[in-house]
């Protein structure tokens, strides 16, 4: 077993169990700085990668946005961690159902795939991968169109926002 | 090529490579002792900071500092030092520990993180990334973490708001931040720090001086000194998020802010006064870290000129500041570059240069009309009568029927 195994046996623990914790944690503050600990760790799959434009993004959209986001919401929410509410509604028996057969077929697809126990290898230094993304993106043979979809709807979310906030006079 | 620091290093990698250790174990050790020495080095300069904040605002305050340990008060932050470490360490009732706790660390840690990525010389740099820049807006992302943390753990309502108040600060002057970072990045075409300063063949404040503006603002607004000092408005809300902490964790704080302003200074100089670029740095690459650091103690000084120079700004003119002004001045500055830079494609580097430096006072030419005519209007509305409540004309015009517009 290399290092480099035993790191992502070590950061794979970590996240889920970060994960689990987030679920089972009954204070909400406490839940989002797991789920923070949880996305830290998927940025670090990314580094393990060599994708590290997509980690330091992971970073600062899901820790540095969306994360203090929500825990913005939850602070201005009056008393939420003070009233206990029960962990578990009526439909727990069927979230369990989708959960179980989700993560056994994507774990029987995976299995299938040829370099599932593969460890990643090290990229040319003449190639530049963010480089090869970034012409990616803007290039009509690539995703060029995807990208500008991708776009418009953040636009439109954009829109719709300021549209909610807007004071009616 | 005089360069001690890595002939240093390639001496120490032989030594414990003789040792028989594996190539593995030695590159673990070097980077261990590289980031001990970087952090120390770093946290050393921050201990020089306290004495020199504290010497040079006495000096606008028209006081003499501190002067009675050490010549000069040199010694008075080793003293200061020992207060915070013997103070009583106090928690507050119905503080959540653990994230009380874990906050001051991770305030300083992420200042110290950015240095990772700053070039201290050519051959002399922590971490060389291709993503650098983004890494630098990532750390800082979780450095506002730190702070949401402290004035929620401390379960008190000034840190609170002091919290709410740096969230809404620090997440809306990313914003322009952020488009003001791409430029530099879009001028050197790398995100790399190192590759950055590298192409800067000409400073990048002479290239792109609204971005430099723009950036300069920002990271004063980033680290929350005045103007931008809402989250500790002693007037208002005490002291912001770290009201409870008391000693070495304050300290930790306080050691952070200053430090932070002092990054922001390296960060300035990095991108746009060209890093570690002075005279004979090709032949001593260790000259580098000199005229690194005199660049950043330079920008610092002109922030702490800011800071004990201008009032706090009102939270309503801080947040218009930000969305109607500087991110459209920021989006205008990005899409002028892009374009320009497709324009002097073929231009040699001063063609390049001056058509930038053209585009760039345009710019501020026309910010500055606009800003004037805005200005004219306003002063229009202030200078306008309003009806006002006036005891003589009340009584003059008290044969005739009440106006009641004059009382309003």
């Amino acid at each position: 077993m290399t290092f480099i195994q035993l790191f992502f046996i070590f950061i794979a623990a970590a996240t889920l169990g970060a994960a689990l914790l987030v679920v089972t944690t009954r204070n909400l503050i406490h839940a989002a700085l797991w789920l923070i600990v949880s996305l830290f760790g998927v940025a670090v799959f990314y580094v393990i990668l060599n994708a590290g434009f997509l980690a330091m993004v992971q970073v600062v959209i899901y820790i540095g946005a969306i994360a203090i986001l929500m825990i913005f919401a939850i602070m201005l929410t009056r008393k939420v961690s003070k009233v206990p509410k029960p962990a578990f509604n009526s439909n727990w028996i069927w979230a369990l159902l989708i959960a179980v057969v989700m993560f056994g077929s994507m774990t029987w697809i995976l299995n299938m795939w040829p370099q599932f126990e593969a460890i990643p290898t090290a990229i040319a230094p003449s190639i530049d991968p963010l480089r090869l993304l970034g012409v990616a993106l803007v290039s009509p043979e690539a995703y060029v169109l995807p990208f500008e979809l991708a776009s418009l709807l953040l636009l439109a979310a954009l829109v719709g926002a300021i549209v909610v906030a807007w004071e009616s006079r | 090529m005089f360069d001690p620091i890595t002939e240093i290093g390639n001496w120490f990698e032989g030594v414990l490579a003789n040792l028989g250790l594996s190539p593995g174990s030695v590159t673990i050790i070097l980077a261990v002792l590289g980031v001990l020495i970087v952090v120390s080095f770093v946290l050393i300069i921050d201990i020089v900071l306290v004495w020199l904040e504290r010497k040079v605002v006495a000096r606008f305050q028209d006081r003499l500092g501190p002067n009675r340990v050490g010549p000069f008060g040199l010694i008075q932050p080793i003293a200061d030092i020992v207060k915070l470490l013997i103070k009583e360490d106090t928690t507050p009732f119905g503080a959540d520990r653990i994230i009380y706790n874990l906050a001051p660390i991770l305030a300083l840690a992420t200042v110290l993180l950015i240095w990772s990525v700053i070039p201290f010389a050519p051959t002399l740099v922590g971490s060389e990334i291709n993503v650098g820049i983004l890494f630098i807006v990532a750390v800082g992302a979780i450095g506002t973490l730190a702070i949401l943390m402290a004035g929620w753990a401390s379960n008190n309502k000034y840190a609170l708001l002091g919290a709410f108040r740096t969230v809404a600060q620090v997440i809306s002057y990313e914003v322009p931040m952020l488009i003001a970072l791409l430029v530099p990045v879009l001028l050197a075409r790398t995100m790399s720090v190192q590759g950055i300063v590298k192409e800067q063949e000409i400073w990048y404040v002479f290239l792109a001086p609204v971005s430099a503006l723009i950036l300069f603002l920002t990271g004063i607004a980033e680290i929350g000194r005045t103007p931008f000092d809402l989250l500790e408005a002693e007037s208002e809300i005490v002291a912001g998020f770290h009201i409870e902490y008391s000693g070495m964790k304050f300290g930790l704080f306080y050691a952070g802010e200053l430090l932070h302003a002092l990054t922001i200074g390296a960060l300035f100089s990095t991108l746009f006064l060209g890093g570690w670029r002075g005279p004979f740095v090709e032949q001593v690459p260790i000259l580098g870290v000199v005229y690194l650091f005199f660049k950043a103690f330079l920008v610092y000084f002109v922030i702490m000129w800011i800071r004990y120079s201008l009032p706090r700004i009102r939270i309503d003119h801080m947040l218009n500041l930000n969305w109607k002004f500087l991110t459209p001045l920021a989006l205008v500055v990005l899409i002028a570059t892009a374009v320009m830079d497709k324009i002097l494609i073929n231009a040699s580097t001063r063609g390049y240069a001056i058509g930038m430096l053209i585009v760039n006072i345009v710019i501020i030419l026309l910010t500055l009309v606009i800003l004037h005519t805005y200005a004219d209007t306003k002063r229009e509305r202030v200078g306008e009568l309003r009806p006002t409540a006036n005891p003589d004309a009340a009584i003059s015009s008290r044969d005739k029927t009440p106006d009641v517009s004059t009382l309003v």
